[in-house]
């Protein structure tokens, strides 16, 4: 099926959130659709836990809606449906990692069978264990178990992996892929590309409370990597945004910056055109380096 | 067949998620020797100290005084229990997020609070059996079996008020500095109530000073059931334990609406 023709089972429309005098969010739009991982991409502060927030009620639009399968966030009917695992420091240290997904499959009315929790987060060895006793990575995949024991149509994940060493967020990865094998919706929030990019079906790109890209990992892949070409030149941006290859292009105080996939023809056809080119300089970005390069850009222009 | 508790997912009920709760909710504070040991050793040890060997065949107005203290530690074990439980353990789990956690999910929030009231009453109970058991064995307290039941049932309820002066402390203190702020609260207020030695021993200003003070009233309702009570009619105390329940609610209410506006990280 194609991704557009899913049913749309969360939105955000026009949201707009502040706190204190920090904008967070600038007039979202967000459309999470059924049985499809995606991934909010961004920097810190971009938006991306306020974004989660907001889908689970916890905290209030300043303006704009939010629907949660036909309901308001924060109704009882949509938080049977939902699951969450939040950027939270620790829960109660001397409760067992079993007793922990007993208490919170209560809550539900479908949840998944207390084996099958456990299975699917890797804790079968661990379900004895106080909270207290386990390390970081294992924390994670108890709260991890927790936002999926009531096998939730919608599951939230902000950041899952932060603060994880890489053996341990592989690891994780692989017990989230092992929920979306039920073919059940996830909205993934994450500043690594390579995590979207290993789970997503989508990813939307958010900096500084706006949406700046959308598409699917490949499409996101293409803009944020590749390679950055500087220049001074009197050339109009709109003449260097026709040369074939060039991405996008923006200017600031007479310096240009491109973005292309490959320099060479691009450098070549711009010599061509102004002799009197100066200043060049071609950088090859890393997948970070090349995102935090479009989201700056972004916030330039 | 053999089907295991785990393999087989249970249906939502409220009872079942209240139950176990409540549950868990008091494990969680049974394997923690840093609240459960304070909690209910304290006051016993106090009592012990106070009540049973400075006290013994000493008088207090009209009962003796191991009697006499049987109330008001009775009535200073059950502050502490839900102040520390109440107060420190939302301040606690606010700030790790684990409350932020909770209210994501469909849980009832009613069900976190009565869970929380539950543990205070349970530990309450221990504590105030266990200074039943020390007062009839060691200090000569002897009284007819209701006033025992009736002594019980108002220390037990005297927990209600501090619970939700506990909720309001639990919504305004930060996770590291509540401990310290309920004990620089409890500490000074069960002493100046009279709570450690009888009011009437202390100097004539502290004397008129506790009247104003909530843990008074509980005190003298507690030391009504053994006819030893100085304070005013027992429903004026109850008059001002109502009030200063209703206060820390409001409190705790705007605490609790913050929070729903707030987000962490």
């Amino acid at each position: 099926m194609a991704e557009n023709q899913r049913e749309v089972i969360a939105e955000l429309k026009d949201v707009w959130k502040s706190y204190g005098d920090l904008m967070a969010l600038c007039g979202l739009d967000l459309e999470i659709r059924a049985g499809e991982v995606l991934s909010i991409l961004g920097p810190n502060g971009a938006g991306k836990t306020t974004t989660v927030n907001l889908l689970l009620g916890l905290a209030k639009p300043l303006q704009g809606s939010v629907r949660v399968f036909g309901c308001a966030a924060d109704h009882p009917k949509s938080r049977a449906r939902v699951g969450a695992m939040l950027q939270i420091s620790a829960v109660p240290q001397t409760l067992r990692v079993a007793e922990l997904v007993e208490l919170f499959s209560s809550y539900y009315p479908n949840p998944l069978a207390a084996k099958e929790t456990l299975r699917i987060a890797g804790l079968q060895e661990l379900e004895k264990r106080p909270f207290g006793e386990l390390s970081g990575g294992q924390r994670q995949r108890v709260l991890f178990a927790l936002s999926i024991c009531g096998d939730p149509e919608l599951l939230y994940l902000d950041e899952p992996t932060t603060g994880l060493d890489v053996e341990a967020r592989r690891g994780l990865w692989q017990q989230i892929r092992t929920f979306v094998e039920r073919g059940r919706s996830v909205v993934l929030t994450t500043h690594y590309l390579e995590e979207a990019d290993a789970l997503a079906d989508r990813i939307v790109l958010l900096n500084e409370g706006r949406s700046i890209a959308e598409g699917s990992p490949t499409m996101i892949k293409a803009r944020v990597t590749g390679r950055r070409i500087r220049c001074r030149t009197r050339l109009h941006t709109s003449e260097i945004d026709g040369i074939p290859g060039v991405k996008s292009v923006s200017s600031e105080d007479g310096l240009v910056e491109i973005l292309t996939s490959r320099a060479e023809p691009v450098v070549r056809e711009l010599l061509m055109r102004d002799s009197d080119l100066s200043d060049l300089e071609v950088i090859g970005a890393a997948l970070d380096d090349a995102f935090l390069a479009l989201t700056t850009k972004q916030e330039a222009a | 067949m053999n089907t295991t508790a785990q393999a087989v997912s249970q249906p939502r009920s409220l009872t079942r998620i209240f139950a176990l709760e409540a549950k868990y909710e008091l494990l969680k504070l049974l394997r923690m020797p840093a609240y459960a040991i304070p909690t209910v050793l304290f006051p016993l040890l106090f009592y012990v100290l106070f009540g049973l060997v400075f006290g013994s065949g000493r008088m207090a107005g009209p009962v003796n005084m191991p009697t006499y203290l049987l109330a008001t530690y009775g009535t200073f074990g059950v502050i502490g229990a839900s102040l520390f439980g109440f107060g420190v353990g939302v301040a606690i789990e606010r700030g790790q997020g684990w409350m932020l956690l909770k209210r994501a999910t469909p849980m009832p929030p009613l069900a976190y609070f009565t869970a929380k009231i539950f543990m205070a009453l349970t530990f309450s109970l221990i504590v105030v059996l266990g200074l039943f058991g020390l007062g009839a064995l060691f200090g000569d307290v002897a009284m007819p079996t209701v006033t025992w039941v009736s002594l019980a049932a108002v220390l037990i309820a005297g927990a209600l008020p501090f619970c939700a002066f506990g909720l309001a402390l639990g919504y305004f203190c930060g996770p590291n500095s509540a401990p310290a702020i309920v004990n620089l609260l409890y500490l000074p207020l069960a002493f100046l109530s009279g709570l450690w030695i009888p009011v009437q021993a202390l100097p004539s200003l502290l004397q008129r000073l506790a009247p104003a003070l909530p843990p008074y009233h509980f005190s003298q309702l507690a030391l009504a059931q053994v006819g030893a009570s100085t304070g005013p009619a027992a429903w004026i105390s109850v008059l001002y334990l109502a009030l200063f329940t209703a206060l820390s609610l409001g409190l705790a209410l705007v605490g609790y609406r913050r929070d729903e506006g707030k987000t962490y990280g």
